[in-house]
């Protein structure tokens, strides 16, 4: 176990150091000239001359990018050159709610499929199984950004509800419900997504475990249906299960973004879509780091839970 | 010596699955929506269609009529001849994406899995760096930076970032095809590397590969209309089924028609691909790859 955890830990920083390379690089594919694209098409050649050396452009690669990664390791991402402000600190304002909505997303998502993959499970091709699969499988082509508008378009002119529109994000200090009522429509279009997935993944593992000698063996001792399904099928199931949710929840830190801008809540991803907007490279650049890590050790994180929860892998 | 050739031969024989899932009717429609969608995007030009970029203030949000099959958008472009227009976007960046990842990811899968050794391990070790970035923050980084864009550096960019991903399902499926008794039988009788790659491995990883290959594009349509709300996809007029559904944002309460009938053509191409891609691998009996 330790062994295995040692060298995981190995393997992560050596996908840190690629990841923080080809952050690095982000820069260097704008077109021509970067200080004439920070500074706008009417900068002069003295200032642009100056910011050269500022950015220390004059140095050799290698010496720019250990100046780079030195500065990140104490926390410093720079100063955005359009407004002013630190990238560590705009990125530390708007991860927390990138946490939240995935939190809550992800509490939805799980309370929907469990149950709903063991109801499947239990009867493979009946008539639950066949409505829930085939659901599950239309939604698979739904893409979040038509979830947002349909839900959008149902809130606010089926139920009449104008509060729930786009821009009404409230801070989770300010008010709890105001926020918690924010934060639904983005919360519930990330669990859809996620829903589909997990129910997918559980119900097939789940439909492949009960067939097992263990289980008939349980069947044949007796034991109820509902403590076959949590105590001897959902264990060894669990691990599929966990292992989409780390592949998933990574993937919604990146890609909840559209989401994020669609409802104008100012998590990461709609701060990555304004930067993008603004030309403000340093905050993208920043961004795309910051997020890249997160995926990875959320990543990680989830292939050791995956180990305490089946002790077999790690022994490979 | 000949009499296990004999039995080989025999195992093949009881091998091949004889029970095999009937494809359904279900199938042959949504291969018939695709083949339809595709030559719509093909003729597009030649068909009968209205100028997509025409603005007719006569009909300015108008609703379905049959002047205007789907009704006319908020600057009275017709619909219908937008969304036939919008598909050639979305499909040249889905399949054109999955022909470099597969072009790319495909064969370095494949020989890794068959040479295996040291080659192997390098490129797989290198491959699963690559997987751990997140393709899509990739994507939507290089795209920013890279300025103009266009639908060549799209379907570049997305290729490139797909290639890790299709290597690790092509190798996976290749090296359970590589053991098997007719492909040692092969390399027994003194075949060639290449005899064996392209007539013993290949047509037995196709019908995997070529399901990921259909679910792919169908991801890669998605991703573009992703691209397409962050202002990251070709540059307006030009349409996109991403752009569409982009622009009618603005004018969701007038003309919800905008909204709904791109996002249906979208949904239903993604569906049809979706079933196709999952009917052939459980048609084939491929056990799942897990992603």
């Amino acid at each position: 176990m330790l062994r295995y955890v040692i060298r995981r830990i190995l393997m992560l920083i050596g996908i840190i150091f690629v990841i923080s390379i080809g952050s690095f690089f982000l820069i260097h594919l704008l077109p021509g000239n970067i200080t004439a694209v920070i500074e706008g098409p009417g900068a002069s050649p003295e200032n642009q001359a100056k910011l050269y050396k500022l950015l220390g452009l004059n140095r050799p690669i290698y010496e720019q990018y250990f100046v780079w990664i030195n500065n990140i390791l104490h926390g410093n991402l720079g100063t955005s050159f359009i407004s002013q402000t630190s990238v560590a600190t705009t990125i530390g304002n708007a991860l927390p709610i990138d946490l939240e909505m995935m939190f809550l997303s992800q509490i939805l998502a799980f309370a929907a499929a469990i149950p709903m993959a063991m109801r499947s499970a239990r009867k493979p091709d009946g008539i639950v199984d066949r409505f829930f699969s085939a659901g599950s499988f239309t939604m698979l082509s739904v893409p979040p950004f038509i979830v947002v508008i349909l839900l959008v378009l149902f809130v606010t002119y089926k139920l009449g509800i104008p509060h729930t529109g786009p821009s009404s994000y409230v801070s989770l200090r300010a008010d709890l419900i105001g926020n918690l009522e924010s934060m639904a429509l983005p919360a519930i279009t990330l669990a859809l997504g996620s829903f589909v997935i997990y129910f997918r993944v559980l119900r097939s593992d789940l439909i492949a475990t009960l067939q097992e000698e263990f289980i008939t063996m349980a069947r044949s001792k007796g034991i109820s249906q509902r403590r076959i399904m949590w105590r001897h099928a959902f264990r060894p199931s669990s691990v599929a299960l966990l292992g989409a949710a780390g592949v998933n929840i990574g993937g919604l830190l990146a890609g909840g973004f559209v989401v994020q801008y669609l409802l104008n809540i100012p998590g990461l991803g709609y701060t990555l879509i304004a930067s993008i907007n603004t030309d403000d490279y340093l905050l993208v650049q920043g961004i795309v780091l910051v997020v890249s890590v997160g995926v990875v050790l959320i990543n990680f994180i989830f292939d050791f839970i995956i180990n305490i929860v089946d002790p077999r892998i790690s022994r490979e | 010596m000949s009499n296990t050739f004999l039995e080989l031969e025999e195992l093949a024989l009881v091998e091949r699955p004889e029970k095999k899932k009937p494809l359904g009717p279900l199938f042959w429609i949504c291969v018939g929506w695709i083949a339809l969608n595709i030559f719509g995007a093909i003729f597009a030009n030649v068909l009968p269609l209205q100028n997509p970029l025409f603005q007719d203030y006569g009909a300015i949000n108008a609703g379905p009529s049959l002047h205007h099959l789907f009704g006319t958008d908020d600057i009275g472009r017709d619909i219908f001849s937008r969304i036939v227009f919008g598909s050639r976007v979305s499909i040249t960046v889905g399949f054109g994406s999955m022909v470099i990842g597969f072009g790319i990811g495909a064969p370095l899968g494949m020989l890794a899995a068959f040479r295996r050794g040291r080659f192997d391990t390098i490129v797989t070790t290198f491959m699963y760096i690559l997987l751990a970035f997140p393709a899509i923050i990739a994507t939507i980084a290089v795209l920013s930076f890279w300025t103009p864009r266009s639908v060549f550096k799209i379907i570049l960019v997305i290729g490139l970032a797909s290639v890790p991903l299709v290597y690790r399902v092509i190798r996976t499926a290749t090296l359970s095809v590589a053991t098997k008794d007719y492909v040692v039988a092969a390399k027994v009788q003194g075949a060639t590397d290449r005899r064996i790659l392209m007539k013993e491995l290949l047509p037995n990883i196709a019908p995997i590969g070529i399901s990921f290959l259909l679910i792919g594009v169908a991801t890669v349509i998605a991703l573009e209309g992703t691209l397409a709300f962050l202002g990251l996809s070709v540059v307006v007029p030009t349409p996109s089924w991403g752009n569409m559904i982009n622009e009618s944002r603005t004018v969701l309460q007038q003309n919800p028609w905008l909204a709904i009938f791109p996002s249906l053509a979208l949904c239903f191409f993604l569906l049809s691909l979706n079933f196709i891609g999952d009917r052939l691998r459980s048609h084939f009996d491929v056990t799942e790859v897990k992603l």
